[in-house]
């Protein structure tokens, strides 16, 4: 409860973006719940890009849902910007559920990339960009319509406005994935595996929209397998292993000279 | 040896196959036989005199009849219409997190799919005398004014609501089946991005289900169409079935006036299947064995749907569940 109290409390101009405080997960109840996050502590600095390595079933998608409450957490505490996700904390310590349209307000400033894109097919690239500011913060179709077509541009996609997802590159879709959640302007980005659905020669065009984003101050958690990329633009790498954070620090320390056991091992694997 | 003919200037293949078929004798015979019998009921529906085909076509266009035929048509469009819009509530409140809410829809739709609709339509046509007033208030307390049912629920309000409300059980279950078939993963990203639940369903998940909707909602209206016979039974009795059925007793010529009825439902139910065709080809199939993208270039309707079909996250197979 004390950790709670001190995140929620933290200043809103504070260092860190993010702050997740002994999470727990648990899926399920009784006999088949299942306990996938066992008290994970993350900082994350405004600014900073933390990649998050780890076998699968370790849990670091699930923290990343976590984080914008696409799921519940069990126990603990998720502050972003200086908010306390999903819950609000009375005077005696007691907390209380968000009505879902504050949760989802809350969701609005936190941008996410899929490992499968989840672009809406019935949208052309422009519309799935200009979907959510208009729907969600009332733009006007024309404000948004302009705003889609430089983050399009920034994607270098401005030759595919008016193609729908089905007739774009895996590559390309993820790229207007990266536009559409930029175009709500977001305080923080969470990728989720953003190149594994995709085929070798595609991934690079994502990681340098990627890398550009990083460059231009975006606070990025990232969730890959890309060692090369974790080497290159995180500033912080954590790896995990069975629902606990193994291992954090600068790459040139986890990635090159790894304190733990299970790291060397995860490391062996995928280099 | 394979035969093969040498390179004919344009054919663009060299060494094309020309193999014999395999020979299948009894397709022929079966072709013969079936063609036989059908040129026999063709016979005897053209030389039986007792068919009168005079009579059906002189009764074919009677006004009687071409009103039956209107008002057949309006049950069948109104009572769908309400349906559909019934239906999108009971499937949406049997999706819903309230306990209510999902058992109140299993209530309806249990009730009015497990039991004929002729029953409900009679028990319609008694409200009245179940019910002889209807009143507006404060349930269990004051009512603030009442008026004869009667007054109210006309035979024709009988029919139309005894049709709609037993065809939206049935319309529910298939815009369920749409709304499961959407990939969960467009819900979340919708989610990510802070859409709230009813702009999610509004924008994102409906018109993606509604590729699984249409088809069989335009088997629907088909059988609709041929359901609103069954409205004598509130009774109301302007519709084509009851039309036709009434001159032919009148004249003693039942017979030709079940024809002319039936010809009517056949052209009606024909020029439905011509308009669900397109609507089908509009909502685009797309993928699975098929993959024509036949809307895909034809506008930004065919397009849009062909792109959804393509994208593969609506399932085709709507009964498989979606692990979430």
């Amino acid at each position: 409860m004390s950790a709670i109290s001190d995140a929620a409390a933290a200043p809103a101009g504070s260092r860190d973006m993010v702050s997740v405080r002994a999470v727990h997960k648990v899926f399920g109840h009784g006999h088949d719940a299942v306990h996938v996050l066992k008290g994970v502590d993350l900082d994350v600095a405004r600014g900073e890009v933390t990649v998050i390595l780890g076998p699968s079933g370790s849990g670091k998608s699930t923290l990343l849902r976590c984080i914008n409450e696409l799921e519940e957490i069990t126990g603990g505490s998720v502050v972003v910007g200086g908010d306390l996700m999903g819950y609000r904390e009375d005077a005696k310590g007691v907390l209380h559920r968000l009505h879902p349209k504050v949760v989802a307000k809350q969701r609005s400033r936190i941008g996410m990339v899929f490992q499968r894109f989840h672009l809406f097919p019935h949208m052309t690239a422009l519309e799935n960009i200009m979907e959510a500011p208009v729907q969600v913060r009332g733009l006007s179709k024309k404000a948004a319509r302009q705003r889609a077509q430089e983050l399009i541009e920034r994607v270098g996609l401005s030759d595919r406005v008016d193609h729908y997802p089905a007739q774009l590159s895996g590559g390309q879709q993820q790229r207007v994935a990266i536009a559409r959640a930029l175009a709500m302007d977001p305080e923080l980005m969470l990728f989720d595996e953003p190149t594994s659905a995709l085929d070798p020669e595609l991934v690079g065009e994502v990681l340098s929209v990627m890398q550009d984003l990083a460059r231009s101050g975006m606070t990025m958690i990232v969730v890959t397998h890309e060692i090369g990329f974790a080497r290159e633009v995180a500033d912080h790498v954590v790896f995990m292993d069975d629902g606990v954070i193994v291992e954090s620090g600068p790459p040139s320390k986890v990635l090159d000279d790894p304190q733990e056991q299970r790291t060397r091992d995860f490391l062996a694997h995928v280099l | 040896m394979t035969t093969q003919t040498p390179a004919s200037g344009s054919d663009p293949v060299p060494n094309r196959i020309h193999a014999r078929p395999v020979p299948r004798p009894g397709r022929l015979v079966a072709a013969v036989v079936v063609l036989i019998l059908a040129a026999m009921a063709a016979n005897a529906l053209i030389t039986n005199e007792n068919f009168r085909w005079d009579v059906v076509w002189l009764y074919l266009r009677d006004i009687v009849v071409i009103r039956g035929v209107m008002w057949t048509l309006v049950l069948t469009f109104a009572s769908m219409a309400i349906a559909v819009v019934l239906a999108v509530v009971l499937a949406m409140m049997r999706r819903s997190d309230n306990p209510v809410m999902r058992w109140v829809s299993w209530v309806y739709i249990w009730f009015f799919r497990g039991t004929p609709i002729y029953t409900q339509l009679i028990f319609w046509g008694l409200i009245a005398v179940l019910y002889p007033r209807l009143s507006l208030g404060i349930p269990f307390g004051p009512e603030f004014f009442s008026f004869r049912t009667d007054d109210v629920i006309t035979a024709f309000w009988a029919a139309l609501l005894g049709l709609a409300l037993n065809e939206a059980a049935y319309l529910a279950e298939i815009v369920r089946a749409g709304l499961t078939s959407v990939d969960p993963g467009q819900t979340e990203a919708a989610k990510a991005l802070g859409m709230k639940d009813g702009k999610i369903m509004r924008r994102v998940v409906l018109p993606q289900a509604m590729r699984v909707i249409v088809p069989p909602t335009g088997n629907e209206t088909i059988s609709m169409l041929k359901t609103t016979s069954l409205v004598v039974a509130v009774p109301f009795t302007l519709e084509l079935t009851y039309a036709t059925s009434a001159i032919g007793n009148r004249n003693f010529l039942p017979i030709p006036l079940l024809v002319i009825a039936a010809l009517w439902y056949l052209l009606i139910t024909s020029i439905l299947m011509v308009g669900q065709h397109y609507l089908e080809q509009y909502y685009g199939r797309g993928f699975g064995t098929t993959t024509r993208r036949r809307g895909r270039g034809k506008g930004p309707a065919g397009g849009r749907q062909a792109a959804i079909a393509a994208a593969g996250t609506v399932q085709e197979d709507v009964n498989k569940d979606v692990t979430p």
